[in-house]
């Protein structure tokens, strides 16, 4: 009976949220599902490319190439800097505490701050250039891939690095025999991890500075040429699940 | 006295000379992997784009901007009235789209558990959820908004949409780690296919149903503040934009960055305590 009053009391407490939410919004909710299947049939009739989006496939493909190596370089430049940055402040091999807490604090600001938010503060400095976007990824991934690799480190057994230290390996040696050779494939699997997301971000970071692959697509749908921006969505689409599943094999393989 | 004239020496067995190699077959693959994202990352900055940039200015600007942004925010031209109500959208629209989400999703996701729907129904639920996912949730919002008009709604489907996807994944995978003896004995008994997932399922994996929503909640916070500054729904992300991109004022960039930090920082610590608090009831 208790179990059921609780029950109840979530549910209303929820509808109550989504009510409150609906109203701050201003969302209509069923005029707006009921235009859902409408908003499909329209795009499948749009966007799907014709016999004259053939002309645009050379800059579409170039810049999705370019927005690719963009989000692998920023994610690697971004997890070389974590490593360090995780080994100071995991709790296993952290120096001190002063670290610890810096690395964290550091960490958790970095990647709260919104990714929109990077876009157009580096916006600012950087100009329209690829630069805005590689550092817009690289200080989100910084944050993100500083907590993964920090909570991966602490995850280890702590007897390996107390056994090493009593044979008398130094604070170096347990660091680079003992704590990255064991966790080098989870680490990969993160750094696969944050590819796929900076590829995804990049979309976005790409529409707000203007450069990329987003920049392209917001040229060709603001231009209401909806059949070049439909071949871009779909060029994005296979290029994220082939990366996922080259990702998905690259893991079971080295796991 | 005897003496050992000759002092016993062992000789220790000769090793054979095939070489013990520490180089496993994973190793080896994950050492080109990153040997290849290396070559790769080298090759792009190489050849990265900064449009005749100079560096160190550009740096120094980025300096001084981020000295006035976080040193010294201020209000700007907008009111503290207009900018906590934008700020209250944001959030509106981060809870209004994890719950519509959350709740589609489990419905879809029951027909996506291969343990519960047939193999056919669940593999094309799962590619089309793919399909779905792997295009960024900024362009559905793009995509809706056409047929919509500009504004919340288009906002609310579109981020729903991608939400819905995600879930999915997560929590059909979550269903399918049920032992498929459990079903198939409340089955054979004759329990009916709602009863067996609300009554043995749901409460086995609420925990993890919980943990992946609240993840989703986090990136619908940060993605309600990106469709505001990219397709104009009228919350803090769009006078983060007109703050940065026409009024070049970062005093009030500033002030808004830390505004967004307390409510993810706020929402961490929600989500930690609520986690906390079911794992400790169970």
């Amino acid at each position: 009976m208790q179990r059921r009053l609780r029950l109840s009391f979530v549910l209303g407490l929820l509808i109550l949220i989504y009510m409150v939410s609906v109203i701050l919004v201003n969302f209509q909710t069923f005029s707006s599902l009921a235009q859902v299947p409408a908003g499909l049939i329209w795009l499948f009739k749009n966007f799907i490319p014709n016999e004259h989006t053939a002309s645009y496939l050379g800059p579409i493909l170039y810049q999705l190439w370019r927005t690719l190596i963009i989000s692998i370089s920023s994610t690697i430049c971004a997890a070389l800097l974590s490593l360090i940055f995780a080994v100071l402040g995991a709790k296993t091999t952290s120096p001190n505490r002063g670290f610890q807490l810096t690395v964290r604090f550091g960490a958790s600001l970095l990647r709260n701050i919104p990714v929109v938010a990077w876009a157009m503060i580096l916006l600012f400095s950087f100009k329209q250039s690829d630069f805005t976007g590689f550092l817009a990824l690289f200080f989100m991934t910084l944050g993100y891939l500083t907590r993964a690799f920090t909570e991966t480190i602490e995850d280890l057994d702590g007897e390996k690095l107390q056994a090493l230290q009593a044979v008398g390996a130094n604070y170096f040696q347990c660091v680079f025999c003992g704590v990255l050779p064991e966790v080098a494939s989870s680490l990969t699997s993160w750094v696969l991890y944050m590819i796929e997301n900076n590829l995804r971000d990049a979309t976005l970071v790409g529409i707000l500075t203007g450069t990329g692959i987003g920049f392209l697509f917001n040229h060709y749908f603001k231009g209401f040429r909806y059949d070049a921006a439909g071949l871009i969505v779909l060029l994005i689409a296979v290029l994220v699940i082939l990366l996922e599943l080259t990702s998905t094999q690259i893991r079971r393989a080295i796991a | 006295m005897i003496e050992n004239s000759q002092p016993k020496t062992f000789q220790p067995p000769v090793p054979s000379n095939g070489n013990i190699s520490l180089v496993t077959k994973p190793r080896l693959i994950l050492r080109t992997v990153l040997g290849s994202l290396g070559v790769i990352t080298v090759y792009s900055l190489a050849t990265l784009d900064t449009g005749n940039l100079k560096l160190g200015e550009a740096f120094q600007s980025l300096g001084v901007n981020l000295k006035s942004m976080f040193l010294q925010p201020s209000i700007g031209q907008d009111t503290w009235g207009v900018l906590l109500r934008a700020l209250s959208t944001s959030v509106a629209l981060t809870l209004l789209t994890t719950l519509l989400g959350a709740f589609i999703a489990f419905f879809i996701a029951v027909f996506a558990a291969r343990n519960l729907s047939p193999a056919w129904l669940a593999n094309t639920i799962k590619a089309v959820m793919a399909f779905i996912r792997s295009i960024p949730t900024i362009l559905w919002v793009l995509i809706y908004s056409v047929v919509m008009g500009l504004g919340a709604n288009a906002a609310v489907v579109g981020l729903t949409f991608h939400s819905i996807a995600y879930l999915v994944k997560a929590y059909s995978e979550s269903i399918e780690e049920t032992p498929q003896d459990t079903i198939e004995a409340l089955k054979a008994s004759g329990v009916g296919f709602w009863p067996i997932i609300f009554q043995a399922i749901l409460p086995s994996i609420v925990p993890a149903l919980l943990s992946w929503t609240f993840i989703r909640f986090e990136i619908n916070f940060a993605n309600a503040v990106a469709v505001g500054a990219a397709a104009g729904a009228d919350d803090i992300g769009y006078y983060l934009f007109m703050a940065s991109g026409f009024y070049f004022n970062f005093h009030e960039v500033g002030l808004i960055v830390y505004m967004l930090l307390a409510i993810a920082i706020a929402l961490e610590i929600i989500s930690m305590r609520l986690r906390g608090h079911y794992l400790k009831q169970n």
